[in-house]
């Protein structure tokens, strides 16, 4: 290892420029929509009007030249009529039945896009409706089976000691229901891909993704070819946050069978009103809890009843169930406890991943419950974390021991002084029993899993490869993706203080399936800590390499690195050192009894929110944000403060602002204008905190970082709400006209109007 | 009203594009965004809503910022067009590229053109923009994914940076 | 892009003269695009009718301010930032300037106008109601000349206006009297920027000796054309500002609006809002009043 290296010019830790930023800020990043190919042709997908029925006649008017048209249908498919995941229900194009509305029928492709846009438009289906359900109330109820037997994707149980037991020595059992909604991802970029088939290479797609080993499954078992005939890359892509994880194989797909009848490359860029109307969104939950405490507040033991409702087919609704299912007991101390999940299906399009993928569900429930429980037992929302937190060497939900030196109680209180929560919440009372507004300060308390759960790692068995280059530089190759998180910059980062290179030396390979080994899907907050120590191995091979060959001493200057580097390619080419994930000895995971080490670290995190609810139009605004978290290491404070406020914005939005609304399994507010995200102008300052106790298991100490903001921000905003207000809320997003509702059902608050937001007077 | 459907023909139409004079043949009613990204392969403007909502499209009309999904190109005839590929000179950054860069004002990079413009174009009106005035001066722009404070920082940067080179040259 | 632009044909008379006659050739045949942050919106989505488009963008004629002694004439093609960026405007006009701030971003400032504001005749248009409390008057402009109407009563129903089908708004006329009156305004949407209104107020007022001498009161979103409250204008003139005069403008506010269910909010709330604003507005007049005092 290097020893020239000085704290001060490391590279990991510090702000480096981001890999990519120059293109970013030139506007010369590719995206897929800026791509253009010789020949290419446009593709477009009729969809499903109807949320369930049989298709009895499809019409293709004469008006319409279709000898200018590739048609393809269910029957154009050469493999398997699936898009390959998890489990092999969905179609890739619906053959007989449709199951939700926006389910993709038939593909077109046409050299023009606007004469494609006719045809499309101009296709009628007739179809033999069935009932349709779209609720996780119906889908229990069973009127309608609409999957397998029972309308169940999936169940889990998790249990823990003798639940049993403790309803009897219970001082208080404490029960209530919560829920969210749908959210859309609503990345800036819309989905799109490109693809091109020759009999001799196969199919190739370039596209907006998250996961390219997962679209090159998708298709080789959809165009039935064998793996080097089927090549997938990503290009920038423009925000994904879980959105672009499962969808863009169906894209792809699309694309691929309309360029294998066509014989050209073919582009299919959804348009925003297409891409919130067709693709996934965040999985709409319920959660009851019921929890047994003592007098003073200790938590006995529980039953958490965890639903989520998966849409029409599977597709990752099973291990969005597990995360959830997983945190649903939050960072506390269970001694008994038994939690049930369950995904069940409706006839909505599907729901898929999105950053925090089931815990922001589940932890809201847990969050607020938390609050419940102290006012029931009579003591403070601090006082009754306190009493519950978990300690190191106490045992989660799943009986994993918590071997981290995590001093939770303390990262409360350096919470609590940041966001000066005592002397506010003191004065809040006091101003809110006159006063037209009210304000509120509310606390939320969590944890994140990083990596994938349980033996995920261990199937997943991922593969990272550094390779010396003929300048001396080296090369990573990953199929992590970026995708505005940092992903090539911190991979960078690790690979050049791995080797004890300069950061500029280091350089990225474009995630391509002909050239990067596959180092797992980019998603569960696993890319710094899981990929990243398999760079620090794959380094200790180039390392060797050099040494071995006699270029390079033990210790050595980035400069000898470069020389050692180039003059051994010049002699035997470039070279390449891979590294295969080792799982940990010492880690057990009981897939059966769902038991076991769930993640290899945990992120901790305490957020506090203080919002102010205006009793003239009965919104809640967050004034005030305080996120702090234990990350582990961070690898660059610039990137991981971006994560962190990126997070919570969405985490405001999950809260106040962003609702679906469904009709029969439609979305209707399908547009920018009515999909209500927050804009530069409804943001608190949201102020950033880290703690630092590194972990093994991540390269350089990191932990994940990604999805943790997600979870925070909705129970500390309705925690805070209900603190101005003095009502219960259980179910997200809160919108003015819910807290309209609830007020004037409990006219408890004589509405009187005053300031704020926006308005003016004055003569 | 009275829809009749019309038999258009395309037309040449004059525009100056970051300060070249181009002339394109397009119909009139074809999105500026359209005509940029298509024929003039300025790829910079992005279409994220296609309904003025996103300001991915964003580009400078007679130094106005204006969304370029919502110009019809013959609108834009003789105006002068300044996309995100305009602002570098050379191999220079611009300074407001250069604090999106330092400040992580970027992250996906998709709504970044257009709010590198909008940060542009509310500094050329107001050179010491208060936290408010920034925040109002990108309200038209969404990012999902920074939650907007280090775009916050990235434009009162933009704005010191900005101020140092004009305090220099002057 | 869900419309095919070899399908529309635009046109960009140098002039407004030249603008009207095309309208008049075949009235009704031409739909004027000024800004087209509606037009293009509506475009886009594939959902524009008109097959013909004339462009009065720039029209040099519809984009000017000018200022007399008593009112200031506003062309129709005057963007949002010509509004928010004219002295006049914001030191004597402050609703129309706070309307204009507050419609979208500034991008869609820098475009949208007023005369398109009033022509798509949204219920939901934010500088409408600032309009019917300065009760602003519109000249239209055809081939067959200049007329000046009142601005009140021009929506006719939703989404319909007394234009014909060859006119144009050539000016928005407000008169200046208002001037040192007490004004008020808000706008209630779904967040803080490029927001669609639940519901907005404007209003104007006079207070002498604890009365409200003179109130006007507009609100937008809450009927099918924005409307001005005359009877809670009525009902509160020549009254002290006091809490039953409070009590009876909301009750009366309610009673004289129609707001509906739709995507953005529900009809409840928009009444229990509206009537929110428009206590809000008399008790805020009723402190500066006794401020000044
Ligand atoms: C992102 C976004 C946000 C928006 N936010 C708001 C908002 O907050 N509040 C709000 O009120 N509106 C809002 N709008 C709507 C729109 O910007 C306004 O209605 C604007 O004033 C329309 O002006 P324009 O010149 O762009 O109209 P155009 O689209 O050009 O025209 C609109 C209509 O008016 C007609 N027209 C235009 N000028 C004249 C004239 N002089 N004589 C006769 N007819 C004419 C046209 O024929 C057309 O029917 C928003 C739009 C967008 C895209
Ligand atoms: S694409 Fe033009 S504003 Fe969104
Ligand atoms: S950086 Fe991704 S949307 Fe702004």
């Amino acid at each position: 290892m290097s020893n020239h290296r000085t704290n001060q010019d490391r590279i990991v830790g510090n702000s480096v420029p981001r890999k990519e930023g120059r293109d970013k800020v030139t506007g010369r990043a590719q995206y897929i929509d800026d791509m253009v190919l010789p020949n290419m042709i446009f593709g477009a997908t009729v969809r499903s009007q109807i949320a369930r029925g049989k298709i009895k006649k499809i019409t293709f008017p004469p008006e319409i030249n279709w000898n200018e048209l590739t048609v393809v249908s269910a029957k154009d498919i050469p493999g398997k009529n699936c898009i390959a995941l998890i489990a092999d229900d969905q179609p890739c194009l619906a053959d007989e039945i449709v199951n939700h509305p926006e389910e993709p029928i038939l593909l077109l492709a046409h050299p023009d896009r606007y004469a494609l846009r006719k045809a499309v438009d101009s296709i009628s289906i007739e179809y033999d409706s069935l009932p349709a359900i779209f609720t996780i109330e119906e889908s229990e109820r069973r009127s309608q089976i609409v999957w397998g037997t029972d309308n169940i994707f999936k169940t889990y149980v998790i249990e823990k000691g003798d639940v049993e037991s403790v309803w009897k020595k219970a001082d208080r059992i404490v029960e209530e229901e919560y829920a969210t909604g749908a959210q859309e991802q609503l990345y800036i970029e819309n989905n799109g891909m490109i693809a091109a088939w020759d009999p001799q290479h196969g199919i190739t797609v370039w596209g907006s993704l998250q996961c390219p080993y997962y679209v090159h499954k998708a298709l080789m078992a959809l165009c039935d070819l064998p793996a080097e005939k089927v090549r997938v890359v990503q290009m920038e892509t423009g925000g994904a946050f879980g959105g672009k994880e499962e969808y863009p194989s169906m894209i792809a797909a699309h694309a691929s069978l309309l360029a294998i009848k066509s014989g050209r490359p073919v582009k299919i860029v959804y348009d925003r009103m297409e891409d919130m109307a067709a693709t996934t969104k965040r999985h709409p939950s319920r959660t009851r809890h019921r929890t047994a405490v003592s007098r003073d507040g200790k938590i006995l033991g529980g039953e958490i009843e965890f639903t989520i409702d998966g849409g029409a087919y599977t597709t990752l609704s099973t291990v969005v169930l597990s995360r959830g299912a997983i945190h649903a007991g939050g960072p506390y101390y269970w001694p008994n406890v038994r939690i049930r999940a369950k995904a069940v299906a409706t006839n909505a399009p599907p729901h898929g991943a999105f950053r925090g993928f089931g815990a922001p569900q589940s932890l809201f429930a847990m969050e607020r419950h938390m609050d419940r429980i102290a006012q029931v037992v009579g003591i403070s929302p601090i006082e009754i974390r306190r009493r519950n937190f978990l300690r190191p060497g106490q045992t989660t939900t799943t009986e994993q021991i918590v071997h981290e030196e995590i001093d939770l109680p303390q990262l409360l209180e350096r919470a609590l002084q940041l966001a000066d929560y005592r002397s506010k919440k003191k004065s809040f009372a006091g101003e809110n029993k006159s006063g037209t507004s009210k304000r509120g300060i509310g606390i939320a308390a969590f944890l994140h899993g990083a990596g994938f759960t349980g033996s995920g790692e261990r199937y997943l068995s991922s593969v990272v490869g550094l390779e010396g280059c003929a300048d001396g530089g080296v090369r990573v190759l990953v199929s992590s993706t970026e995708f505005g998180q940092g992903t090539k910059t911190v991979l960078c980062q690790i690979a050049a203080e791995s080797l004890g290179v300069a950061y500029e030396a280091v350089s990225i390979a474009q995630p391509d399936t002909l050239e990067v080994p596959n180092s797992g899907p980019t998603v569960a907050s696993r890319t710094a800590m899981v990929v990243g120590k398999l760079l620090e191995s794959a380094a200790r091979g180039i390392k060797q390499t050099l040494t071995l060959s006699g270029r390079l001493h033990d210790s050595y200057s980035p400069d000898e690195f470069r020389e050692a580097c180039s003059s051994y390619v010049a002699e035997h080419g470039p070279f390449r050192s891979l590294a295969r994930y080792d799982p940990p000895t010492d880690i057990f995971w009981d897939d059966e009894k769902y038991r076991g080490e769930a993640y290899a670290a945990f992120a901790w995190a305490v957020y506090i929110a203080q919002v102010t609810v205006d009793l003239a139009t009965y919104s809640a605004t967050v004034d005030d944000f305080v996120a702090l978290q234990e990350i582990g290491r961070v690898l660059h404070p610039v990137l991981a403060k971006g994560q962190i406020t990126g997070g919570v914005a969405q985490g405001i939005g999950f809260a106040l602002y962003e609702k679906v609304i469904w009709q029969n399994g439609r979305m209707q507010n399908g547009q920018m204008t009515n999909y209500i995200m927050p804009t530069s102008s409804d943001l608190p300052p949201i102020r950033v905190f880290f703690e630092e106790l590194g972990n093994v298991h991540g390269a350089f100490g990191a932990k994940g970082i990604g999805e943790l903001p997600m979870d925070g921000p909705a129970p500390a905003i309705i925690n805070a709400v209900e603190d101005a207000l003095g009502i219960h809320f259980n179910s997200i997003p809160l919108l003015p006209e819910d807290i309209f509702d609830a007020i004037t059902s409990e006219s408890q608050l004589a509405s009187a109007p005053r300031s704020s937001g926006q308005e003016d007077s004055g003569t | 009203m009275i829809h009749s459907s019309a038999h258009v023909t395309k037309s040449e139409i004059t525009l100056t594009v970051n300060g070249e004079s181009r002339t394109v043949r397009a119909y009139p009613m074809e999105r500026l965004l359209d005509v940029l990204r298509n024929q003039l392969g300025l790829t910079g403007a992005k279409e994220g809503c296609g309904e003025g909502e996103c300001g991915s499209c964003s580009v400078l009309m007679d130094g106005a910022l204006v969304n370029s999904c919502l110009v019809p190109v013959l609108q834009a005839t003789n105006a002068s067009i300044f996309t995100i590929e305009g602002l570098a000179e050379g191999v220079d950054l611009h300074p407001a590229q250069e604090a999106f860069l330092q400040c992580g004002g970027a992250q996906c990079g998709i709504c970044t053109p257009g709010m590198i413009l909008a940060a542009q174009h509310l500094l050329s009106k107001n050179p010491e923009p208060s936290g408010e005035d920034i925040r109002e001066g990108v309200a038209g722009n969404l990012c999902r994914c920074t939650g907007y404070m280090q775009i916050f920082e990235a434009v009162a940067e933009a704005a010191r940076r900005r101020n140092k080179v004009t305090a220099k040259t002057t | 892009m869900r419309s095919d632009p070899g399908n529309y044909e635009l046109v960009a008379p140098a002039s407004l003269q030249a603008a009207v006659a095309l309208m008049a050739k075949t009235p009704g045949l031409w739909l004027p695009i000024a800004g087209g942050t509606d037009v293009m919106v509506q475009y886009a989505a594939g959902k524009l009718p008109a097959r013909k488009l004339v462009s009065i963008w720039n029209l040099p004629e519809l984009r000017r301010i000018e200022i007399s002694a008593d009112e200031i004439r506003i062309g129709a093609a005057c963007t949002y930032t010509d509004l928010r960026e004219h002295s006049v405007v914001c030191g004597e006009f402050p609703l129309l300037a706070s309307a204009a701030r507050w419609t979208g971003g500034v991008a869609n400032q820098n475009r949208g106008t007023l005369g398109g504001n009033i022509v798509n005749a949204s219920p939901a248009a934010d500088s409408l109601p600032a309009l019917l409390v300065y009760e602003a008057e519109l000249i239209l402009v055809s081939v067959r000349g200049e007329r000046r109407l009142p601005y009140v009563g021009f929506h006719t129903g939703y989404k319909e206006t007394k234009l014909a089908p060859d006119e144009l708004i050539q000016d928005i006329c407000l008169s200046r009297r208002f001037s040192e009156y007490f004004s008020h305004a808000r706008k209630v949407g779904a967040r803080n920027a490029q927001a669609i209104s639940k519901v907005c107020i404007a209003a104007l007022g006079r207070v002498a000796g604890g009365a409200a001498e003179d109130v006007r009161i507009a609100l937008g979103s809450v009927a099918p054309v924005p409307v001005r409250l005359v009877e809670t204008e009525r009902a509160a003139k020549g009254n002290p500002i006091s809490s039953s005069l409070l009590l009876e403008a909301r009750k009366t506010a309610a009673a004289e609006i129609q707001p509906i269910d739709d995507i953005r909010s529900t009809a409840r709330y928009r009444t229990a809002v509206a009537a929110n604003l428009v206590a809000e507005f008399f008790e805020r007049m009723r402190s500066n009043a006794e401020a000044k005092s």
